[in-house]
């Protein structure tokens, strides 16, 4: 029942299958010069070398799981220091919020690996099948060997593509060199195999079939941007004041009769470029990317009709409504610096600020002391009240130090290891390896008279040349009253 | 009532009943939902028959796979005894004054014994070692009966007055008060003398009378200075550590009716190699004490090549030369 559809909607669409046209003009080219960045940072990145010397390694962008560590190029991120990355985290978003109210869904439709991947998918299949025409005529043909044939290539390409992308992506989880060898002499760990299976099926299916369903359907991101969007926000817009009525269709009678027909020669070339298949002259829908693809489409139309370009553009709701009243074009740097954004922009540069400030005066020796609880504390055989430590000496230099580590208050108080105890050692001097947090168990002694519990300070100090300090509070127990 | 029909917009069979003009529809089971379904079905019959599951009088079927997840635990019992086994033969080979040389076995040996201790000893010592009234803290550095490594091991071995064992740690202390030896008020000067002596109280006539009587009667295990004797595991009584409470009542009524202490030979029942690592645990709570110099070592025969030095962790390499300075 073709038409019951339209009477009653189905809670369940079939997906029509979009053709996007090929199409050429700014935003064609602004978009492949963007696919040329991003696909070459994501693939490039990994590969890039960084000196850190001996004891850590030399990929300059690296999240070494297994020993907890994330490398970015002079920047070395331990896992309690992973607020830093949470930072970069409330940054790339607040950059979202502040992208989206000034120039919309710009993320959409430029930068986002959807998208890029998509119209990367895209293209080899318009390679393959010919343009838009020619695929659909494909599409409806009967299965053959030219039908086949041409299928396969094109998933195979697609393959290699969908490969190509989960193969780079494990490559920033381990030294990229290494793992390719290992990878290709099947001899990488299983989940190294296996995320690259995930991620190639993901980007086959996503990229190749799914397309404007995930931004339709599945993905979050346009339902939170259409809530940032506000009025003076830059969206794609069809300027119906310029182009209704359309010209087409119309019989040359009515042409005739009305004092005038709008730009718009309604010869569907915004809606055949569209990679979301929508037609941008119902309005700003959900669909819509802003690609900007219509534009292109539409400007070349308007060159040869010879009318200015610019019946679809980028415009703000507000500026719509002040130019359908007949007011002029406002400049779009008016749009772009508004409280709005300005206050955005502060709040990405604050945060960036103070990370950079954080991370330039971080320390990077550190210790910490845990007490044992049972028993609290021992008497010894001279009086001497003694309380257990491990003491942790964390070393966040990529190279061996000699630290020596103290104490600070509790005055009189002795520090030993294990064996007889000294007579007036307060201090202990360990080799901390690079990197890494050396563990120690450590005695505290002193005498029974003083308070329950008193605070004091474990403290570490670099015997290398560069020095560097650190102190972490501790307590010392006695027991409560002498029998 | 409304009829069964078809419904138009779906196309779909209604069920045939009608609420308010809201009908249902008999829509099938998806395929894929059905299916599932069916190979469940298939699954929980073969899993039945492989595994044990249907309940008999005194037992279940037992499954033709003869899986049982008592077979489960001793299969990996059996897999931790062989990754150990290496390590228990090399503890076994090593005699216990040799172990502080080997770092690693040491550490093993703590962490083996700290895991038997948890098992056999915190009964009476407590989960932390550090003991009650009667049980001694094994974290103090003030023993009975030696607190080297290898007289830990020999108390651990051997225990403490096992009557029926001849190696076994052994002393009696009269019961002075009750067997009648010393009277009453006798008992009470011996003990203000103990309370002088451990600086808990000021000397005065009793503890004058005590005095005398301490040398008569004490000195021969507690030593002439009360300073204790550990070939009769004789406690020193003048330092602040009361086994038994240093008030004037408790050592009085210690002198009274004596104190023995027991403790089971662990040997026989656990072990040689885990004594060792017993011995090794209690050794490592820090009160550990190091072996008596009984002339010199022989020439150490351990590995001292730089790979094994470049194998020992550098902690413990640390706290050697810390302990050295
Ligand atoms: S491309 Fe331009 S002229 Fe053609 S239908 Fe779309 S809006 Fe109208
Ligand atoms: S309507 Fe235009 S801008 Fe929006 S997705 Fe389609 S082509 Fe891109």
């Amino acid at each position: 029942m073709p038409n019951a559809e339209h009477i009653a909607p189905s809670l369940y669409e079939k997906r029509k299958a979009v053709y996007p046209k090929a199409v050429d003009g700014f935003y064609r080219r602004l978009k492949w010069a963007i696919m040329a960045v991003t696909l070459a940072i994501y693939y490039v990145t990994p590969w890039l070398r960084w000196d850190r010397g001996p004891y850590a390694p030399d990929q300059a962008v690296l999240v070494d799981l297994a020993n907890r560590r994330f490398y970015m190029f002079a920047i070395e991120i331990w896992p309690h220091e992973f607020y830093y990355v949470a930072g970069l985290l409330v940054m790339a978003g607040i950059g979202l919020f502040l992208v989206t109210s000034a120039v919309g869904r710009a993320w959409c439709g430029y930068a986002c690996p959807q998208t890029v991947w998509t119209d990367l998918y895209q293209h080899v299949e318009r390679f393959i099948d010919g343009d838009r025409n020619a695929q659909f005529r494909l599409d409806k043909a009967p299965w053959g060997p030219a039908k086949i044939a041409k299928r396969l290539t094109k998933w195979g390409i697609w393959l290699l593509i969908a490969v190509a992308t989960g193969g780079a992506w494990v490559f920033y989880f381990a030294d990229a060199p290494t793992l390719l060898k290992d990878l290709l002499a099947l001899d990488a760990a299983p989940v190294a195999y296996g995320s690259i299976a995930v991620l190639t099926a993901t980007t086959f299916i996503l990229g190749g079939f799914m397309r404007e369903q995930v931004c339709v359907y599945m993905c979050p991101w346009p339902r939170i941007q259409t809530a940032m969007l506000d009025e003076k926000s830059l969206i794609v817009t069809y300027k119906d004041w310029r182009g209704e009525p359309r010209g087409h269709g119309l019989k040359k009678t009515q042409t005739a009769t009305l004092a005038e027909t709008g730009d718009c020669i309604d010869c569907l070339q915004c809606v055949s470029v569209c990679p979301t298949g929508i037609d941008i002259r119902e309005g700003p829908q959900i669909g819509c990317i802003t690609c900007a693809l219509c534009i292109d489409a539409c400007d070349k139309v308007m060159a040869q009709i010879g009318k200015p370009r610019g019946l679809i553009d980028y415009a703000s709701a507000e500026d719509a409504d002040r130019e359908r009243a007949g007011a002029p074009a406002r400049p779009v740097i008016r749009l772009l610096l508004r409280p709005r954004t300005i206050a955005y922009l502060l709040v990405w540069t604050g945060i960036g600020a103070a990370m950079l400030f954080a991370l330039g005066t971080r320390t990077r020796l550190d210790i910490s002391a845990q007490q044992d609880r049972n028993p609290l504390y021992v008497r010894l055989a001279d009086g001497t009240i003694r309380n257990s430590f491990t003491v942790k000496v964390r070393n966040m230099e990529a190279r061996p130090r000699a630290v020596e580590i103290g104490m600070d208050g509790l005055v009189g108080a002795v520090l030993w290891t294990g064996g007889a105890r000294p007579a007036a050692t307060r201090t202990l001097r360990i080799e901390v390896p690079a990197d890494s947090v050396a563990k120690q168990r450590v005695f505290v002694g002193a005498g029974a008279a003083g308070a329950v519990r008193e605070p004091f300070a474990f403290t570490v100090r670099a015997l290398d040349a560069e020095g560097g300090r650190g102190r972490g509070d501790a307590q010392f127990e006695r027991p409560e009253a002498t029998p | 009532m409304a009829e069964k029909r078809i419904d138009e917009a779906t196309g779909t069979q209604t069920m045939g009943h009608e609420w308010d003009g809201i009908e249902e529809l008999d829509t099938p089971m998806p395929r894929w939902w059905l299916w599932t379904f069916y190979a469940s079905i298939v699954f929980a019959v073969g899993y039945t028959v492989a595994y044990p599951a249907w309940p008999l009088i005194d037992r279940a079927t037992g499954g033709t796979l003869g899986w049982s997840s008592r077979g489960d635990f001793e299969k990996e019992m059996a897999a931790e005894a062989k990754t150990r086994a290496p390590i228990m033969l090399a503890l076994a080979a090593t005699p216990i004054d040799r172990l502080p040389d080997n770092p690693e076995l040491m550490h093993a040996a703590v962490e083996g014994g700290r895991a038997a201790f948890k098992v056999h000893c915190v009964q009476c010592h407590g989960s932390g070692a550090a003991g009650s009234k009667g049980y001694p803290n094994l974290n103090d550095d003030d023993w009975l009966w030696g607190g080297d490594i290898k007289s830990l091991q020999y108390t651990i071995e051997h225990g403490i007055r096992n009557p029926d064992h001849d190696q076994t740690r052994m002393s009696l202390m009269p019961a002075f008060g009750r067997d009648g030896i010393l009277k009453p008020a006798q008992v009470d000067d011996l003990a203000a003398h103990v309370r002088v002596i451990s600086g808990q109280e000021k000397p005065g006539a009793a503890a004058r009378r005590g005095a005398a009587l301490f040398a008569e009667n004490c000195a021969v295990c507690h030593g002439a200075d009360g300073k204790g004797l550990r070939e009769f595991g004789a406690p020193n009584l003048t330092d602040p550590i009361w086994l038994y409470g240093g008030s004037r009542e408790d050592i009085a009524a210690t002198i009274t009716t004596a104190r023995y202490g027991v403790m089971p030979r662990w040997g026989e029942k656990l072990g040689p190699v885990t004594v060792k690592m017993l011995a090794a645990y209690v050794h490592s709570l820090g009160g550990g004490e190091a072996l008596p110099a009984l002339g010199a070592l022989p020439v150490s025969d351990a590995p001292a090549t730089p790979v094994a030095d470049a194998a020992k962790p550098p902690l413990a390499d640390a706290a050697k030369s810390d302990a050295q300075r």
